[in-house]
């Protein structure tokens, strides 16, 4: 893994994902370690993201390394005309690894293939978010003790969510078992149907909340945006048929933690915050450890 | 008397003679080839009577030699297609198509988001279905499949 961009959740192997997960283990019992120290880390945000910005150099800041970079393109010289293969080559003079966030999809891949330095995909476009992805696994992990032979429901729009997908691709690897629950206009693609068949594992597919949440291990919820919808008549008739509510939650499983990518709108009620099955905060605080473990594993000092 | 064999489309010197062609098919491959770019003398027919085929188109190429890259190209719109190398008016040589596992620089990302669309990036695709053809962006990861594809004009 050293010196080995992180650009897809398909780039690494379930191994990989173990070890990630053992070391942001580490780093949470012990979030202050100086191992980044005459570190420099670049973070390019291409378009802003605000919460993803912080974590990472959240994480470089507690690991005592450097941070330079820019939060929104409209600062830089690609508001002259600069190509993104010459920004990268530019800035792999002054840092020992690039985070970057763009809008375009296949810019992290390009980017690690231009740079001197391994690089990280912050998001790329609707594309790839795998450090996302890998804190979402470690927040699965932490709360089921385990990957394997969970039920995980998915909820929202399964189309167009990017967290989704490679969700499914990370926990496709492990025994797990998928629902889906969403609009019809949203419904998870066919080609992950197809690949969860090709692998012999169960899913079902719901077009709205019922008993069976009883059965949920882990739910994931994320928004259905009005714009993702051609008719907006179809929008209104389904806009609350997604939302979480503290009282839907009487029947679930104890050990059910309700995940979500942030940031939410409407799609999980506030009095859902005092349960203590929701979880997306501490969701959140897990993703600077996970991308402590991530640029440490990176940079070959863990 | 011994009954002569007649050609439709008339024999070449030395050159490159694309058979099987789906007749359907013979202006997707002059497009993807950019024929209609080169000097070369070029005589093609088409909807001939094929056992195979039922109705078929054949292009020949006087001059013409192709690279593994122009092999490629045709594999992707026509991988039915014969290729036969004549030299002094025999073949002397047969190729066969095939489409790849990978394919570089040949064909477009259907994806407009992709960077491939937005920066001069060289196109790389990985094959997921041969037949009929799929390919997966080695960038944006997206699928462009045979009835979005869009070859990067040639030459």
């Amino acid at each position: 893994m050293v010196g080995k961009s992180l650009i897809s959740i398909n780039d690494y192997s379930k191994e990989e994902y173990l070890r990630i997960l053992d070391l942001t283990a580490e780093f949470e019992k012990k979030p202050s370690q100086n191992l980044l120290h005459g570190y420099v880390v670049a973070t390019l945000f291409f378009e802003p993201s605000t919460r993803t910005r912080l974590s990472f150099e959240s994480a470089v800041n507690r690991l005592g390394g450097k941070i330079l970079g820019f939060a929104d393109a409209n600062v830089t010289s690609v508001t002259k005309g600069e190509t993104l293969h010459d920004t990268i080559k530019m800035v792999q003079n002054y840092c020992d690894l690039i985070v970057i966030r763009h809008p375009l999809e296949g810019s992290a891949r390009y980017a690690s293939e231009v740079a001197s330095v391994p690089v990280i995909n912050a998001g790329d476009g609707a594309n790839q978010h795998p450090t996302q992805t890998l804190l979402d696994m470690y927040s699965i992990k932490k709360t089921q003790n385990t990957l394997d032979d969970l039920n995980i429901f998915f909820v929202g729009d399964l189309k167009y969510g990017r967290t989704v997908h490679s969700l499914l691709m990370a926990m496709s690897k492990f025994r797990t078992t998928f629902n889906f629950i969403s609009p019809d206009e949203l419904k998870m693609p066919n080609e992950y149907k197809l690949y969860l068949d090709s692998l012999g594992l169960k899913y079902y597919e719901h077009k709205d909340f019922t008993d069976i949440i009883s059965h949920a291990d882990i739910i994931y919820m994320t928004r259905v945006q009005k714009e993702r919808f051609s008719d907006p008549i179809e929008y209104e008739k389904v806009k609350n048929a997604y939302i979480l509510r503290n009282n839907m939650l009487e029947n679930t499983k104890d050990t059910v933690k309700i995940l979500h990518p942030l940031p939410r709108v409407n799609e999980i009620n506030e009095d859902v915050d005092e349960n203590k099955k929701a979880y997306y905060f501490i969701q959140a605080l897990n993703g600077v450890y996970t991308r402590m473990a991530i640029i440490t594993s990176i940079l070959g000092l863990k | 008397m011994k009954e002569k064999k007649q050609l439709v489309v008339s024999a070449i010197k030395d050159g490159t003679v694309i058979d099987h062609i789906p007749a359907r098919l013979l202006f997707n491959v002059i497009n993807i080839l950019g024929l209609a770019k080169i000097d070369n003398q070029i005589t093609f027919g088409t909807n001939l009577e094929s056992k195979k085929l039922g109705k078929k188109a054949i292009i020949k190429l006087s001059e013409v030699f192709f690279r593994k890259d122009d092999l490629d190209r045709i594999a992707l719109v026509a991988p039915q297609a014969k290729i036969n190398v004549i030299r002094d008016y025999e073949v002397v040589e047969k190729k066969v198509v095939e489409v790849p596992d990978h394919i570089e620089g040949i064909a477009k990302c259907v994806n407009p988001a992709c960077i491939t669309n937005n920066e001069s990036v060289r196109t790389k695709f990985e094959v997921v279905s041969k037949q009929p053809v799929s390919l997966k962006c080695h960038y944006c990861e997206k699928i462009t499949d045979i009835d979005n594809l869009v070859m990067i004009s040639h030459k």
